[in-house]
């Protein structure tokens, strides 16, 4: 995907919805694209040095222990709790699909987060939205 | 020089168009390196490429100065020996050491970065000595798949085959689609230094092409700005190939000392065309100001794609700036089984890239690892040839394991991503299984075994990694303590990795 088509990916994307076009630009350069095939594991339960990830195109699953856990589409993204938290990542999440993503090594995403405050605030009320449903799961389960 | 005539003593033209059981595409150091493994191996193959000789992107590429990878003549090894290649950059790889290092040969000790001609004198005379048979002046023009089989149509004919490799470089130049760039030059397009004498040039990107032109042209041009969305990173800061080189980082020190340079960090909106020279409309990635420059010239240094014709129609999706298609762990294109790809291409297979570390496969260092590993496992896949893995002792592996951390220049050059593995077989053999993908190591299972790698943390500092397999799965990585000196034969790293590995060195 060429830049400009990132730029138009991103601006559709509702975690980037409040940046203007040229910090969409510095964004899409500061990310990398990378292709995975179907079957692909592209984050690693109990590796370090994992990265953040945002989905641009195909599906992936969150598999913890073994367990498929959930799964992921165009827009959503993963790997920021294990970098937040410092920890190594939980789960795997392998490609379902074809998958295109835009990765962020994991030591600059500090850096993008605090540079980027309305990103890091839409990325809270993902990563909350997360949490209720984590608890809904947790009381179905119990 | 005969090899200009396609590579054959009589002067006859080799491969011609025909069936083949493999076709490689391409006569850059991808091609060549690739075509050597495949005749090491005995695989019939042909080697076709548009141009009249060797040498890929090293006929045309770098413009100015030198190239950024270096080759070490005096390095602690044997210029003939494996270990000799983790200073050498730039030479192809060979089994018989009579073919090994050969760019040292031509450096004349002005420098540990060769010259572009002499990196290309190095591909031809890596070409003729290891007999290599490449049917120049021969243009891949289209791609279809007929009966299970490839048929490219060349300026030559037809060649038909079951799997083809394509090793064509990414060196198509490519422009943004913004308004006025059709008044900009790429980077291919760049004249003489001279010919910038006393000019105000604005140069579009901030990657080592950008920063090469910038110091190429830094006694020449009147004064020069560098415009891209993102701020630059210096190679020294990222502990790897991505960010500026060091070699390039002068127009960076002439802009914070006031010199004359001047780096912005906005994006482009539109070029407009003034009686006398361009003006340049950015915006601010930081502050959202807008700014117009006013430039004689102006230079594209945006990149570069892959040139693949039509290998999309045929399903092969790509993606990323540079078209890269996508490819499994061995190279092959995620969608249509029988493509792969050589050279710099296979920096699409982006392995672990553990802390954002990139592996090198962009480079010669990097890709002619990753050319022998595809070779080798089409080879077992297309060819029935499986590779040899020779039995080891247990008590041979911990010293084993740290000997190739300390010198295995696949280990070095591809930090992360290529390993060492050792497995056991059905009946408890240890076996040595080579150089393996790190991904395909760590991802897809098999026996009980150990994988040793060289990788660098988020502070810089380098370690060898070890991952054990155990029931089918990689659990996670191990770090043994770094060296201030890269050395892992100590009894302190024999004691740590001893304790990792429990019977399977008993």
């Amino acid at each position: 995907m060429k830049n400009e088509d990132i730029v138009d990916t991103l601006a559709g994307l509702s975690l980037f919805a409040d940046l203007g076009r040229p910090q969409l630009e510095a964004v899409a350069h500061t990310f990398s694209e990378e292709a995975f095939p179907l079957g692909q594991r592209v984050l690693r339960q109990g590796f370090t040095g994992s990265g953040f990830y945002i989905i641009v195109d195909g599906e992936v699953t969150v598999r913890i222990n073994g367990e498929d856990r959930s799964n992921l589409g165009k827009g959503d993204f993963f790997g920021e709790l294990s970098l937040l938290l410092g920890e190594l990542p939980v789960a795997d999440v392998i490609a379902t699909a074809p998958l295109r993503v835009l990765h962020l090594g994991g030591p600059d995403l500090r850096a993008f987060l605090l540079q980027y405050p309305p990103v890091m605030y839409r990325m809270l009320q993902s990563v909350s939205r997360r949490l209720v449903r984590a608890n809904e799961w947790a009381t179905a389960h119990r | 020089m005969s090899i200009g005539n396609g590579g054959s003593a009589n002067g006859q033209r080799p491969s011609p168009p025909g069936d083949y059981p493999l076709v490689i595409v391409g006569s850059g150091p991808g091609g060549l390196q690739a075509s050597y493994f495949l005749d090491r191996l005995g695989i019939d193959h042909a080697v076709i490429s548009a141009d009249p000789g060797p040498g890929g992107m090293f006929r045309r590429f770098p413009f100015f100065q030198r190239l950024l990878s270096w080759t070490k003549p005096y390095a602690p090894y044997p210029r003939d020996s494996r270990e000799f290649e983790r200073y050498d950059w730039n030479s192809l790889l060979a089994d018989d050491r009579r073919h090994r290092g050969i760019m040292p040969e031509l450096m004349d000790g002005s420098s540990e970065f060769p010259s572009r001609q002499e990196m290309e004198e190095g591909l031809v005379r890596f070409a003729e000595r290891t007999g290599l048979r490449v049917r120049y002046g021969t243009r891949w023009e289209g791609t279809e798949q007929r009966d299970g089989r490839f048929v490219l149509a060349t300026s030559d004919g037809e060649y038909r085959c079951r799997v083809v490799i394509f090793a064509v470089g990414v060196a198509q130049p490519w422009l943004p689609a913004i308004r006025g760039f059709e008044h900009v030059a790429h980077y291919v397009d760049t004249r003489t230094d001279a010919s910038y004498a006393g000019k105000r040039l604005l140069i579009v990107g901030k990657q080592n092409s950008a920063f090469e032109l910038a110091s190429g042209l830094l006694q020449w041009a009147s004064q020069i700005i560098l415009v891209s969305p993102r701020p630059a990173m210096l190679s020294v800061n990222t502990h790897s190939l991505a960010g500026i080189r060091a070699r390039y980082v002068q127009p960076w020190e002439d802009s914070n000392l006031g010199g004359g340079v001047a780096i912005l960090n906005a994006s482009i909106e539109q070029i407009e065309r003034l009686e006398q020279g361009l003006a340049v409309h950015t915006r601010s990635t930081e502050s959202g100001e807008p700014f117009v420059a006013e430039v004689d010239e102006v230079i594209a240094a945006t990149g570069f794609q892959c040139p693949l014709l039509d290998l999309t129609e045929l399903g092969v999706s790509v993606f990323g700036q540079s078209g890269l298609p996508a490819m499994t762990n061995a190279y092959e294109s995620a969608d249509v089984p029988g493509i792969y790809f050589a050279g710099t291409i296979s920096q699409g297979v982006p392995g672990l890239k553990k802390f954002g570390i990139p592996a090198n496969s962009g480079a010669v260092h990097g890709h002619r690892y990753n050319a022998r590993l595809m070779v080798s496992m089409l080879a077992e896949s297309h060819f029935g040839k499986p590779r040899h893995r020779p039995a080891m002792s247990r008590t041979e592996l911990v010293d084993y394991l740290l000997a190739e951390a300390s010198t295995a220049p696949e280990l070095w050059h591809q930090k992360g991503y290529l390993a060492r593995a050792v497995f056991v077989d059905a009946d408890g053999t240890l076996r040595d299984d080579g150089i393996v993908s790190l991904a395909q190591f760590v991802d897809e299972g098999g026996p009980d075994a150990v994988a040793i790698t060289v990788e660098t943390d988020q502070s810089g500092e380098i370690h060898p990694v070890v991952y054990l397999r155990r029931h089918g799965w990689v659990a996670g990585d191990a770090w043994l303590e770094a060296s201030t000196v890269h050395e892992y034969r100590t009894a302190a790293h024999r004691r740590e990795l001893r304790a990792l590995l429990g019977d399977l060195a008993a």
